[in-house]
């Protein structure tokens, strides 16, 4: 599909990746020649079954897990230290306990050396949009779970990264809470134009929120398919019910059930 | 706890009188619970304890024990007022050896696990034969600390800072390590430096754990103390019990007893109440011990 070819266009770019892990039952291969890449201002989703690697892959893609083959170039440099150009959200959301929800986004300003009083007005203004105007001097543990990922991606969100990371960030949340940090999600990355690698296992989520989902094969994780979404933005909930909407969903479950993923009795 | 609510008699003004009332009436039970709580929890116990020293002071003076053998408890309180000069000239004393030892414990300790830490060869070495020298009884080496020692403040401080030392060693070393991975990942993507990773992150991780150690060092150093005024005292509350137990003053060992139990919970609350100061009140409660969980 889209191959080494608009080299120009090419922000994060993906060459030949291999992930081995040694375990005590031997070696384990959790990814198989990932090649792709992605350009400035897109939305990538990976979807793929649990144990595929692809969280393994937001490691490597972010520095913080070194590849055991293969390059991860950004902007054409290669990538050899964790990242300092990104943000990253993780499962959970990773909150000091002893900082409240406005400190901990200000741990980021802090490790960054950005002016407090401008930096503090920005961390404002991010829980604001996500719903949390008032919850500043709140500690992690007088919110609610969702309330927590919304600030962990506020703290992901605080530097203007030029890259945003996230790793199955909605995935320990309910369905509504989900729904609702979707379109709170599209509506921040609209408004910076940012460029997300996104990583799930909710192929509703993927399509929703991506220009393209790369759908992962079970472990040895490979890519299956990288599918287009040709959806208008921004999207609504009511898209989700569209014939087009149930057209990429079809396509990714029939990949699914092709590799035993899921299975129709 | 359902009582109030259930009750048909009770509730029914706030309900009629419209929501805001309803919410405010409910924000005052709960308060009112929470404060039958908190005196439940200190009168269930003392309770306990009066009831205890009554029946003692009852037995005493039924079954006429002899002093020598259990004194009532009001021959213990006498006693403590007719020492009180000399209960408080040696508490001090040992306050001192307990203090000296338990700062040394921490100023040891800490920067230990800390190497622990931080230098895989070290912890190799040292690890292992820290916790086997543990099987060493420390109170069995206090006669030596004296050959070495002498009778001075020295050994007594030593053998505190002996016994205190190793519950600051683990309980740090257990906190540094205890950071999920996902926190140095995030640090890393911030690009925040090793040492700034230190202080920002690490070290408060670990603080509730360190306060554990604290607080388990600054008891064992009680311990420890008096321990080394049995072997070589001149003075303090430990040669005070040897003296009054050579008298057959019994009331005295009580009162000595007494003296040293206090101390003990005053420092052991110093501790704790600094903990208050530096940790965020919820992380306080996750980490001490609660006895009203049933």
């Amino acid at each position: 599909m889209n191959k080494i070819a608009n080299d120009e266009q090419a922000y994060l770019r993906i060459e030949h990746l291999s992930k081995v892990y040694a375990t005590r039952d031997g070696e384990v291969r959790a990814l198989n020649e990932i090649s792709f890449t992605q350009r400035r201002g897109e939305f990538i989703s990976h979807v793929g079954p649990s144990g595929c690697g692809k969280s393994t892959l937001l490691m490597i893609a972010a520095g913080l897990l070194p590849p055991s083959i293969g390059t991860v170039l950004v902007g054409g440099r290669a990538v050899d230290r964790p990242r300092t150009d990104i943000g990253i959200v993780f499962q959970s959301p990773v909150l000091l306990d002893w900082r409240t929800a406005l400190g901990n986004i200000m741990l980021q300003a802090e490790a960054r050396q950005m002016n407090r009083k401008e930096a503090e007005m920005r961390a404002r203004e991010l829980l604001a949009s996500v719903g949390l105007g008032g919850f500043e001097k709140r500690f992690p543990h007088e919110l609610s779970g969702g309330m927590r990922q919304r600030v962990s991606i506020c703290r992901a969100l605080i530097h203007n990264p030029d890259h945003l990371l996230m790793d199955e960030p909605f995935g320990a949340l309910d369905a509504l809470t989900r729904d609702q940090l979707v379109l709170d999600l599209q509506a921040l990355v609209n408004e910076r134009h940012m460029t997300v690698l996104f990583i799930t296992h909710s192929i509703a989520e993927a399509i929703f929120l991506s220009d393209r989902v790369i759908v992962m094969t079970p472990r040895p994780g490979c890519i299956d398919r990288i599918i287009d979404i040709k959806l208008p933005r921004p999207r609504t909930l009511a898209m989700r019910e569209t014939p087009e909407f149930a057209d990429y969903s079809r396509q990714i479950l029939e990949l699914f059930l092709a590799r035993g993923v899921l299975r129709e009795h | 706890m359902t009582e109030a609510l259930d009750s048909p008699g009770f509730a029914t003004p706030q309900v009629s009188a419209g929501a805001g009332n309803l919410e405010a009436g409910i924000r005052q039970r709960r308060r009112d619970r929470a404060r039958r709580e908190r005196i439940g929890a200190f009168i269930y116990p003392v309770g306990m304890m009066v009831a205890l020293i009554a029946v003692w002071e009852a037995a005493a003076r039924l079954f006429s024990i002899p002093p020598y053998l259990l004194p009532a408890p009001s021959e213990i309180v006498l006693s403590m007022d007719s020492n009180s000069a000399v209960l408080i000239k040696e508490s001090v004393g040992t306050t001192f050896e307990i203090l000296l030892g338990f700062a040394l414990s921490v100023a040891v300790g800490v920067p230990l696990a800390l190497a622990i830490y931080l230098w895989r060869p070290f912890a190799r070495a040292v690890y292992p034969v820290l916790v086997s020298s543990q099987a060493v009884p420390k109170v069995a080496v206090a006669p030596l600390f004296l050959v070495w020692f002498g009778f001075g403040l020295l050994p007594k401080v030593l053998i505190a800072f002996l016994i205190a030392f190793f519950p600051v060693v683990i309980n740090t070393a257990m906190g540094l390590a205890s950071l999920e991975r996902e926190k140095i990942y995030l640090a890393q993507s911030m690009g925040l430096g090793s040492v700034a990773t230190f202080f920002k992150i690490q070290l408060p991780n670990a603080l509730p754990s360190i306060f554990a150690g604290l607080k388990i060092s600054i008891t064992f150093a009680v311990v420890g103390a008096v321990v080394g005024e049995f072997v070589g005292g001149q003075g303090g509350l430990g040669y005070l019990l040897l003296i009054a137990n050579g008298n057959m003053d019994t009331a005295l060992l009580f009162a000595g007893i007494v003296a040293l139990t206090l101390l003990g919970i005053v420092l052991f609350a110093l501790i704790g109440l600094l903990e208050r100061l530096v940790l965020p009140p919820h992380a306080v409660e996750r980490a001490s011990f609660a006895p009203e969980t049933m």
